[in-house]
């Protein structure tokens, strides 16, 4: 994963509250097996005003201007504005797949979803929550100003808004380090393989029921 | 020191290791997999060069894209490209890993959230994980059970670990009895409409008190399936002797010896009389009615005997735009009464409530009666082939057909239409599945959330009804 810099980019505000991952990434997009491509179908049904099909070259698609994404101001955003409990319902990591592929880096939230918030971190997007009136004086900032940047600095857990204000935010220590380092998970993970083996060899004396072999006892059950 | 809460004795039991900061490397027991969130996980381990960590901790099913309609033969007959290649893919993914699949056609084959505990493949006390929100479901059974990404599905492959934080404990509690006519659903719908969707995020739910108690294990998963759209990943129910019944036998059990050590453990996995929950919500079960969804989220949730709520009287106005939005996509109007809302689609299916009970408390709603002319198309769709069987065993299928349903083969199905069951535009479908958001069924399709026996009463009336004048 690449490692998280700092960035001041364009803002673009979704003015939604529960914005679900089906709005995210439309479900006939699941049926890619890569992780890639997603960018041109993020929010495929508002986006635009035909029905997307996934590897659909979407150049010619009519566009739904009202959409804000489709306005002229916020082309080139990279940080995204968002209402409570985003990234709600089914748990597709394509879902941080589209919004990332579309240029999306930073997400500012009062509340999200928790699997999303998750997937976020695995992906190289950083959710921020933030309190309902820092959000509210956003997007009315957001709405007000054309052009509206905000500067994301992580090592410092600070945005800066374009008036030099500074807002402070919180973010887990661990997917910090792992976000600026751009480390892996299952690399760190293994790092701890003696301690899981150890875990595994305790537990098959403690409930040894728990490490049948489904695929064996699949096979004999076949047999009778 | 207080006492540990069921959700802490399952956490503590699955600690590899903790840091300072509290983020835990648990220990995974079981893991289920199918077709739509796996290939890109599978994909990266063969990039990075890295194995299965335990193969045989991993069961995997198609479920999402199967066809419900009579198989022509393998995954290589589905009709949509797509579709195809994602199941082919599984299957190709299965043999190469090694890992247990039930393929299409495999009578054991399913909804996979239906199959695990079927199998005996879910056992309580396990730390349970899928590709998928709805794995709290398994969360009936005593287990700690909840849904992860595609980039957690790899981490799980390759180290059978999650890296995780612990959450916090929420009890809901409802106590008393329900009224006859009102069920799992109902009562899992209620909840939601009253902490709302956002309600337990952050929070690991168990589901607590008289009404689960004298609930069925096949309730509880219905409730513990929709702790997710109450905003919890993991929901969970005591083990009690009705767990313990539910699992004899199954054929990933234990048995002999074994099953007498693993039942004396499973009789500690409830919480401890002094545990403390971070927070508990209490409800009176006697005071649930059968519930119908009106909007486009799953709190959007009114009596049968009550009538769509007006956004002009809504305090919030987030909620009241939600509202208004809600109401126009779903073509209806503030003030309308739950039983002037139309039906012309039926569909009987999805993990939330696919299983046998759930096809029974249908089948005897409907026995006798014909599907409205109103309604285009009913369908009954099982969870698992052998559900399908059970249920073929017993009649049902002949009921559902003799009053104009169609019985179909096992899948997700209309739940979210990825396979070729879809609800078409502004057409209103009473649905026993989990989420009614815009589209979820097929673009435009606009869903109501219901148990079975509303989901039967609906189709014979041809718009929703209290299933009580029913019995
Ligand atoms: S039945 Fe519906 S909710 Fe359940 S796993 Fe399938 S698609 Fe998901």
């Amino acid at each position: 994963m690449e490692k998280f810099a700092r960035l001041t980019a364009l803002v673009a505000p979704l003015d939604r509250a529960n914005v679900d991952t089906d709005a995210i990434i439309p479900k006939q997009f699941l049926k890619s097996i890569q992780r890639t491509g997603f960018g041109p179908y993020l929010f495929d049904e508002w986006r635009y005003l035909d029905v997307g099909q996934p590897g659909q070259d979407c150049s010619n698609r009519p566009v739904n201007p009202e959409f804000v994404l489709n306005q002229p101001r916020y082309q080139g955003a990279r940080i995204l504005l968002a209402r409570e409990n985003f990234g709600c319902g089914s748990s597709r990591e394509h879902a941080p797949w589209a919004l990332k592929d579309y240029g999306f880096d930073v997400i500012i939230a009062p509340s999200f979803a928790e699997i999303f918030f998750n997937n976020c971190f695995k992906n190289g997007i950083l959710p921020v929550v933030l309190p309902d009136e820092t959000v509210d004086q956003l997007f009315r900032e957001v709405a007000e100003q054309e052009g509206y940047m905000l500067t994301v600095d992580l090592a410092a857990q600070t945005l800066t808004k374009p008036n030099g204000e500074v807002i402070a935010f919180e973010v887990d220590p661990f997917r910090r380090h792992c976000l600026l380092e751009g480390l892996d998970d299952i690399g760190l993970t293994l790092q701890h393989a003696d301690e899981i083996r150890a875990y595994e060899a305790r537990r098959k004396q403690e409930a040894p029921w728990l490490f049948v072999h489904l695929k064996e006892v699949a096979e004999k059950y076949n047999q009778v | 020191m207080a006492g540990k809460t069921l959700y802490d004795k399952l956490w503590d039991e699955h600690v590899v290791r903790q840091e300072e900061d509290g983020t835990t490397l648990i220990y995974i027991d079981r893991h289920l997999l199918h077709e739509v969130t796996s290939p890109q996980a599978f994909e990266g381990l063969r990039l990075a060069g890295r194995k299965p960590w335990r193969v045989d901790a991993n069961l995997a099913t198609p479920d999402h894209n199967v066809p419900t309609t009579e198989l022509k033969g393998g995954p290589e007959t589905i009709e949509d490209p797509i579709s195809r290649i994602q199941v082919l893919t599984l299957d190709k993914n299965a043999q190469e890993f090694g890992i247990l699949e039930f393929k299409m056609g495999d009578p054991r084959q399913g909804i996979v959230h239906v199959v695990g505990p079927e199998e005996g493949a879910t056992l309580p006390g396990m730390t349970v994980v899928c590709g998928d929100s709805h794995t709290s479901t398994h969360g009936a059974l005593g287990c700690l059970a909840h849904g992860i990404g595609t980039s957690e599905v790899e981490h799980v492959l390759a180290t059978q670990c999650l890296i995780q934080k612990k959450m916090k404990n929420m009890l809901i509690k409802v106590d008393g009895q329900l009224q006859p006519g009102v069920g799992p659903k109902d009562v899992i719908l209620y909840i939601i409409r009253n902490i709302g969707t956002a309600g337990g995020t952050g929070y690991a739910i168990e589901f607590g008190g008289q009404v689960f108690r004298d609930m069925s294990i096949e309730g509880r998963m219905t409730v513990c399936n929709m702790a997710i759209e109450a905003g919890a990943r993991a929901g969970m129910v005591a083990v009690d002797e009705k767990t313990i019944e539910y699992v004899k036998g199954r054929p990933f059990a234990p048995t002999g010896e074994l099953w007498e050590k693993a039942v004396a453990h499973w009789q500690t996995l409830h919480s401890d009389p002094d545990a403390e929950f971070d927070v508990v919500i209490e409800f009176d079960g006697s005071q649930i009615e059968p519930q119908v969804s009106w909007g486009t989220s799953p709190e959007m949730v009114i009596d049968i005997s009550g009538g769509i709520p007006d956004p002009d009287q809504e305090s919030d106005p987030v909620k009241a735009s939600s509202m208004r939005r809600a109401l126009e996509y779903m073509g209806l109007k503030a003030g309308m009464k739950a039983t002037e809302m139309p039906v012309d689609y039926v569909f009987i299916g999805s993990c939330t409530n696919s299983r046998i009970e759930d096809l029974r408390a249908a089948a005897e709603v409907v026995k006798g009666r014909k599907v409205s002319d109103r309604v285009e198309q009913a369908l009954v769709v099982p969870g698992s082939g052998l559900v399908k069987r059970q249920a073929e065993a017993e009649g049902l299928d002949e009921v559902f057909k003799a009053a104009g349903f169609e019985w179909r083969n096992p899948g997700c199905s209309m739940c979210l239409a990825m396979n070729a069951d879809r609800l078409p535009p502004q057409k209103h479908c009473a649905s026993t599945s989990n989420r009614n958001f815009e589209g979820r069924q097929g673009a435009g399709g606009r869903t109501h959330l219901v148990s079975p026996q509303m989901a039967a009463a609906a189709a014979i009336a041809g718009h929703f009804v209290d299933v009580r004048e029913y019995l």
